[in-house]
């Protein structure tokens, strides 16, 4: 079957509705996607059928649960390529799973003298846990700097790394607001010549729904994914790792299920993945997510990519070519991804946020969680498109119909 | 509820061409800086007051969305020459307002009135209360002898 947009939609329930006799055209998959119907099914399976605890239960229902809860663990391992499936830790989010390496890694293992690299494009959940950390910890923390055509600059990361005192590398696999396709692998490489013994961590909040992940072949000791900008429910993501990373790590929550044996006087930790998962998991989330790796598997994840590079390139050199636009992000389609972030000249991001919904259209406005990039950008906040499998250039018109309109009411 | 009902032709006129929209004043009293880290919005707010405890002037100046700054030019208009106390409660009037009430002193507030349909856009209230919780800010500065305040909003 060929790839068809407009067809794909009419399996997104959220999709179908109007908003003021207007067809939603929803352009934020970059903040959350939408949600097909067998991911919905997968979730209501559980509620209607299975509905019981996971891992401890004895009767039939909860071992069948248990077992999909498991399940989900190995589907995901084979969606991102992890390097075992014992390597899949489920968390809320990816800020949890960067959290989790913040306190039961980074911060046991860097202390003053070591220096951890991140980059200048990072998310606040790639930033924040690192800055307080080097804070308690008294670690350096590094950045890498941007280019002026919104890239990584390699040059200034290989200065940063040379002194060899990079014992931890952390990096957005795509720039949640310039779209920007990190070259992470060669990052990696680069921080591992400078010290063979860094550690390696990779944001891929942005990048696993958009395009195939290889996490064993890009050989990063961490890769953080979450379920619900995949076509996947809120509240479950994962953290991917090396299992020799997690065996050196203590817990981070504890409790309930991540125990082998408690006493008053001891306490035995249960084995990775489990040491990591304390009390009752989102059960119903990892079945929607199994179900959102099959979809988009189904779909595939090669003509997700191919069409959303077609795609952002028809949008960015349409709001390019539209007066007063100014886009901040990488030229060069090969290197970006579907989130696109511009300003309108005269016209404030909030007051265009609100003039698109009147046209049905969602767009993030805001810092996008990035306050460093803002500063570099010299902004306080831009307008985001971003764009996923279920767009086409039929989104198009509502967005720049919407830009217009802002430009005659405010900027005239 | 559609977009007409906030971008009135009062308060577009006011966010096209401000008043009172100036990065210093002379001899002022009192500088507050109020941010709100969420949508980026800065406003400087300068006020001077004169001898018989009027405000002798309000300026303004900031980035931010049509509705904070139109707000805070029709509230550098509105409140012009009143006394401190005076202006504290017609700061609480347009408060009110944005919290759905009907306008006690719907004249005083003048072009602020037409911040009314406002309050049917939660998401957009704190924007236009910016300039007005700015101006009470810098009163109770003035009035407990200090000259400058910073307030970062944290929601």
């Amino acid at each position: 079957m060929s790839f068809d947009p407009a067809t794909l939609r009419k399996e997104f329930p959220t999709l179908q509705r109007e908003v003021d006799g207007r067809r939603l055209v929803y352009l934020d998959s970059a903040a959350s996607s939408q949600t097909p119907q067998p991911v919905l099914d997968a979730m209501a399976e559980y509620y209607e059928q299975l509905r019981s605890n996971v891992e401890r239960g004895v009767y039939r229902i909860s071992e069948v649960a248990t077992g999909r809860y498991e399940q989900a663990r190995e589907r995901l391992a084979r969606f991102v390529g992890a390097p075992a499936t014992d390597g899949v830790v489920f968390t809320k989010n990816v800020t949890e799973a960067i959290n989790l390496v913040a306190y039961s890694w980074v911060r046991r293992r860097l202390g003053p003298g070591d220096a951890l690299l991140i980059t200048g494009m990072e998310h606040h959940a790639n930033f924040v846990p690192w800055w307080h950390a080097a804070q308690d910890q008294g670690f350096e923390l590094r950045v890498v700097p941007i280019t002026d055509g919104y890239e990584l600059d390699l040059d200034a990361a290989r200065a940063l790394l040379a002194d060899g005192r990079v014992r931890f590398l952390a990096v957005a696999h795509v720039s949640n607001v310039l779209g920007t396709i990190n070259p992470v692998d060669a990052l990696i490489a680069m921080a591992r010549e400078a010290n063979p013994d860094v550690v390696t961590l990779v944001d891929g909040a942005q990048a696993a729904p958009h395009f195939p992940v290889d996490v064993a072949a890009l050989d990063c000791d961490f890769y953080g994914v979450t379920g619900h900008k995949m076509c996947g429910p809120t509240g479950i993501g994962a953290l991917i790792a090396k299992p020799e990373r997690l065996e050196e790590m203590p817990p981070f929550l504890t409790g309930g299920s991540m125990i082998l044996d408690v006493s008053v006087d001891e306490v035995t930790w249960n084995h990775p993945p489990h040491r990591f998962e304390a009390a009752t998991p989102p059960i119903a989330e990892a079945f929607g997510l199994e179900a959102a790796c099959d979809y988009l598997d189904a779909v595939g994840m090669e003509q997700i990519r191919t069409h959303e590079r077609d795609l952002v390139t028809t949008f960015v050199d349409a709001l390019r070519a539209t007066e007063g636009v100014t886009v901040y992000g990488p030229l060069d389609a090969e290197h970006r991804s579907g989130a696109i972030s511009f300003a309108v000249d005269g016209v404030h991001p909030h007051d265009l946020g609100a003039m698109l919904d009147g046209y049905g259209v969602c767009i993030r406005v805001g810092h996008h969680c990035a306050k460093p990039l803002m500063r570099t950008l010299g902004v306080n906040a831009t307008a985001r498109a971003s764009l996923y499998l279920y767009n086409d250039t039929d989104d198009l018109a509502p967005l720049l119909d919407g830009i217009a309109a802002a430009r005659s009411l405010f900027a005239r | 509820m559609s977009m007409e009902d906030l971008y009135q032709e009062i308060i577009l006129d006011h966010y096209r061409k401000p008043h009172n929209r100036a990065p210093s004043l002379e001899d002022e009293d009192v500088h507050v800086h109020h941010s709100n880290p969420l949508c980026g919005d800065e406003m400087d707010l300068r006020i001077r007051v004169a001898d018989d405890g009027r405000l002798d002037a309000v300026v303004f100046d900031g980035e931010g969305c049509s509705i904070s700054q139109a707000s805070a030019s029709a509230m550098t208009v509105a409140v012009a020459g009143r006394d401190l106390k005076d202006a504290l409660e017609l700061a609480e009037d347009f408060r009110l307002m944005m919290h759905g009430d009907e306008p006690t002193r719907a004249d005083d507030l003048q072009d602020g009135v037409a911040f009314e349909g406002v309050a049917r856009f939660p998401v957009r209230v704190k924007c236009a209360l910016l300039g007005w919780m700015a101006l009470r800010d810098a009163i109770e500065t003035y009035e407990r002898g200090a000259s400058a305040h910073s307030v970062t909003y944290d929601d």
